[in-house]
C-alpha cells in the first residue's frame, strides 16, 4: 500500500455549552470524539451514520474549518494543523469541500462567473480574463453550459447548482474532496448524475474523495471503504463488501437492516432498533451503543471498546470480539 | 361530476383536479388523478417534486388555499363527496374519519400548546367525551404509538419531543379518533433510518390495528416498496402508472418509472455507473403538448408530442399512461 493521502489520529472536536451570565462552560458536546484513519490516495472513503454521529462535523475539521481540541491530521505527511499563514493557504488549494444544501453554499448575489472564479482570484493564480476561461472551462466540465455564466443561482434548479458547487470545489486542482451529504437534497433521478458526474471526475483528476452520508445505498454504490460513526467515534471499519457482506458490529447490523429495500416486498420492520441516538453532551458510560444493543452483556457499560482490526481491514469496536477499551486515562489528558 | 357513489372503496378519487392561479397564469398542479383504496389497504404514491403528490393529498383534505383550487373531480369518503362538503361538515371529518401526517411535526402542531392539550381538543370535540376521559384517551394513544412515559409527555411542549418522539406524538394525535383513511404526506423523509424502521412498523401495525385506508406519499422508493400493497406513479401532476407493488418495482411498463427504479442505487446491486435520467423534469409553467415525459424518454415519438396518453389498463390492476410502454 502506498503512502496515505490523509492520516488522522485521536482526532477531537468538542464544543463548549455555555450558560448563564457569565457564559460559564457548563459542559460539552463531544461531535468526535478520539477518531483515527488514513485515506490512501484515489480511494473514496465512506463516513456513514445517524444524525448527531458527528460524521458532518469530522468532516468540516478535517478541511480545518473548525479546529480539532485534540489530535493529528497529517496531509501527505505533512502535520497539517502546524501551518499558518501563506502555507496554509496554498495547502487548502489542495483539500475542497461540497456541502449538502446548494441553495446555502452559493451566495445568491453573485453571478456564476463570480462564483467560480473567486477560488481563482482568492489565490491568485490568473488574471481576470483567464479566470473567465477558466471559469467557463470548469462550467463544460460539470455538464453546463458556458453561456450559463451571466446567471444567477437561483436561476438555476438544484442538481444544476450541485453542479455548480462541484465546478467550485475542483476548480484548483484539488486532491482531497470532502463531500458531506451532496445528493442528499437532490431528487432521485438527478442523484444519479451527480453521483456519476462524481465519479467520473474522480477518474479524470484523480481524486481522493471523503464522502459523508447518511444513506447506506447510496454509501453502498459510491464508497470502496467505510467507516459508520456513532455518537462521535468510529465503531466500524472495513472495505465495502466486508462491511456489508460480513457487518460484525451490532449496529451496523441493524443501519443494514432497517434500509428500505426495492423490490423485496412488503415487510414489516420487526428487527427495528429500539431507542434513540443518546445526546452527545452526555453519552452513556461505556459503549455508547450499549442500552439500544440487542447483543450487550455484562461489562458493555465500562469503557469504550477500542477500534481493533478483527480481520484484515476489518476493525471494530465492541466487547464481542475483544475485551479491550480505550484507556480512560488517557482519554482524559488528550481530551480536554 | 359523477353521479353515483362508488362502493367498497373507504376512499375514492375521481378525476381530480387542482390549478394554483399564479402571475404567469393558471398551473394544473394536479391534472387528474383517480383512484381508489379499500379497507386496511396501502397505496404508495411515488414521485419526485414538484410532481403533485403533496397537492394530491392537501387536496383531499381540503387544504388548498388560495391562490390555490381544486377545479374538478370529486373525492368519495364512503357515500359523500366531501369536495361538495361545506367548510362546518369539513371540520367533523378532518381528524376523525379522515386524518393526515405530515413530513415535519413542527408544522402540525403549535408550539405554545401542551401536546396533552392539543389531543384533547380533538378529541372532545370529535367523540363528544368528557375532558377526564378525552385525557385518558390521549395518554393510552401515546402509549400505543410507544412514547415512553406518556403521563409525562402529555405535559410537554412539542419542542420538548425529539424528532422522532414528535413523530410518533403527531400519529397518536391523528389516529386519537379511530379515521377509516389516513394519508402519511413523507412522514420518514426527515428521519435516521432507525428510526424510520420503528415509524414504519408502528404505521404498520396501527393500520392492521384499525384497518384503515391509507395513502403514503413519498419519494423514496424503497420505503414505498417496503410499506405499500399497490403503487401509484406521478409525474408533472399526472398518473403515470398504478400497479400492485410486487409487479410495479419488477415489471414496470412505463418508462419513467423503469428509468427511475434502474436510476437508484440498489443496496447489495453494485453497479459502476448508475443509468441516470437525464434533464430535469420540465416546469409545470412550461409543461410541452402531449406527454410530459418525452424529452427525457427514450421511446418518445411524434404521436407522444402530439396527445396525452391515456391511463389504459394493461394487466388486471397495472394501468400505464404510455403509447410505447416498456416490453416485459
Amino acid at each position: 500500500m502506498s503512502a496515505p493521502i490523509l492520516a488522522v489520529a485521536g482526532l477531537r472536536k468538542h464544543f463548549p455549552i455555555r450558560k448563564g451570565l457569565l457564559l460559564r462552560e457548563v459542559g460539552q458536546v463531544k461531535a468526535v470524539d478520539g477518531v483515527s484513519f488514513a485515506v490512501q490516495p484515489g480511494e473514496t472513503l465512506g463516513l456513514v451514520g445517524e444524525s448527531g454521529c458527528g460524521k458532518s462535523t469530522l468532516g468540516r475539521t478535517l478541511v480545518r474549518l473548525y479546529e480539532p481540541t485534540a489530535g493529528t491530521i497529517r496531509y501527505r505527511g505533512e502535520d497539517f494543523l502546524a501551518l499558518s499563514g501563506e502555507r496554509l493557504r496554498t495547502m487548502r488549494r489542495s483539500l475542497q469541500m461540497i456541502f449538502q444544501d446548494p441553495f446555502a453554499s452559493l451566495d445568491p448575489r453573485m453571478t456564476i462567473a463570480r462564483i467560480l472564479a473567486e477560488p481563482f482570484k482568492v489565490h491568485d493564480i490568473c488574471s481576470p480574463r483567464e479566470c473567465l476561461e477558466r471559469a467557463a472551462a470548469l462550467l463544460e466540465t460539470v455538464g453546463l453550459k458556458a453561456a450559463h455564466l451571466n446567471r444567477y443561482p437561483h436561476e438555476f434548479s438544484g442538481g444544476q447548482r450541485q453542479r455548480i458547487s462541484i465546478a467550485r470545489a475542483i476548480a484548483l486542482n484539488p486532491d482531497l474532496v470532502v463531500a458531506d451529504e451532496p445528493v442528499s437534497a437532490l431528487d432521485v433521478s438527478i442523484q444519479a448524475q451527480i453521483l456519476n458526474l462524481m465519479k467520473d471526475l474522480q477518474q479524470e483528476f484523480t481524486l481522493t474523495y471523503i464522502f459523508i452520508s447518511h444513506d447506506l445505498s447510496v454509501i453502498d454504490h459510491f464508497c470502496d471503504r467505510i467507516a459508520v460513526m456513532y455518537l462521535g467515534k468510529i465503531i466500524e471499519m472495513a472495505p465495502r463488501e466486508e462491511l456489508f457482506g460480513n457487518p460484525r458490529h451490532p449496529y451496523t447490523q441493524a443501519l443494514i437492516n432497517a434500509i428500505p429495500k426495492v423490490g423485496q416486498g412488503k415487510r414489516r420492520m420487526t428487527q427495528a432498533l429500539t431507542g434513540e441516538v443518546p445526546s452527545p453532551i452526555n453519552p452513556p458510560s461505556g459503549c455508547h451503543f450499549h442500552p439500544r444493543c440487542p447483543k450487550r452483556f455484562e461489562g458493555c457499560d465500562s469503557g469504550f471498546p477500542s477500534l481493533r482490526e478483527e480481520r484484515r481491514d476489518h476493525f471494530v469496536a465492541c466487547r464481542l470480539y475483544s475485551d479491550a477499551v480505550e484507556d480512560e486515562v488517557i482519554l482524559r489528558s488528550t481530551g480536554t | 361530476m359523477p353521479e353515483s357513489p362508488p362502493q367498497e372503496a373507504v376512499v375514492k378519487v375521481e378525476n381530480l383536479q387542482t390549478t394554483f392561479h399564479t402571475r404567469i397564469g393558471p398551473v394544473r398542479a394536479v391534472d387528474g388523478v383517480s383512484y381508489a383504496i379499500g379497507k386496511g389497504e396501502t397505496l404508495g404514491i411515488v414521485g419526485e417534486s414538484g410532481c403533485g403528490k403533496s397537492v394530491t393529498a392537501f387536496s383531499l383534505m381540503r387544504l388548498i388555499e388560495p391562490p390555490g383550487e381544486v377545479t374538478g373531480g370529486a373525492v368519495w369518503l364512503g357515500q359523500e363527496n366531501i369536495l361538495e362538503a361545506s367548510e362546518t361538515r369539513m371540520r367533523e371529518l378532518r381528524g376523525s374519519r379522515m386524518a393526515i401526517i405530515f413530513q415535519e411535526p413542527m408544522t402540525a402542531f403549535n408550539p405554545v400548546l401542551t401536546i396533552g392539550y392539543q389531543m384533547d381538543e380533538q378529541i372532545s370535540r370529535h367523540l363528544g367525551v368528557s375532558r377526564q376521559e378525552s385525557r385518558e384517551r390521549a395518554i393510552d394513544m401515546l402509549s400505543l404509538v410507544g412514547i415512553p412515559s406518556p403521563r409525562e409527555r402529555y405535559a410537554n411542549y412539542p419542542h420538548q419531543l425529539s424528532g422522532g418522539m414528535r413523530q410518533r406524538a403527531m400519529i397518536a394525535m391523528a389516529l386519537s379518533c379511530d379515521p377509516e383513511f389516513l394519508i402519511a404526506d413523507e412522514p420518514t423523509t426527515a428521519l435516521d433510518v432507525t428510526i424510520q424502521g420503528q415509524i414504519l412498523e408502528l404505521i404498520q401495525s396501527l393500520q392492521e390495528r384499525l384497518s384503515m385506508a391509507v395513502q403514503f406519499i413519498t419519494h423514496d422508493l424503497g420505503v414505498i416498496s417496503e410499506i405499500s400493497d399497490r403503487v401509484l406513479v406521478m409525474y408533472a401532476g399526472r398518473t403515470c402508472e398504478v400497479a400492485p407493488t410486487e409487479i410495479l418495482m419488477s415489471a414496470p411498463r412505463h418508462p419513467y418509472t423503469s428509468a427511475l427504479i434502474r436510476s437508484i442505487p440498489k443496496f447489495g446491486q453494485r453497479v459502476s455507473r448508475l443509468p441516470a435520467i437525464e434533464g430535469s423534469v420540465p416546469s409545470l409553467y412550461e409543461l410541452p403538448s402531449g406527454c410530459a415525459f418525452q424529452n427525457r424518454c427514450p421511446n418518445a415519438g411524434q404521436r407522444c408530442r402530439d396527445s396525452h396518453p391515456p391511463l389504459t389498463e394493461m394487466a388486471s390492476g397495472h394501468q400505464v399512461a404510455c403509447f410505447h410502454p416498456v416490453d416485459r
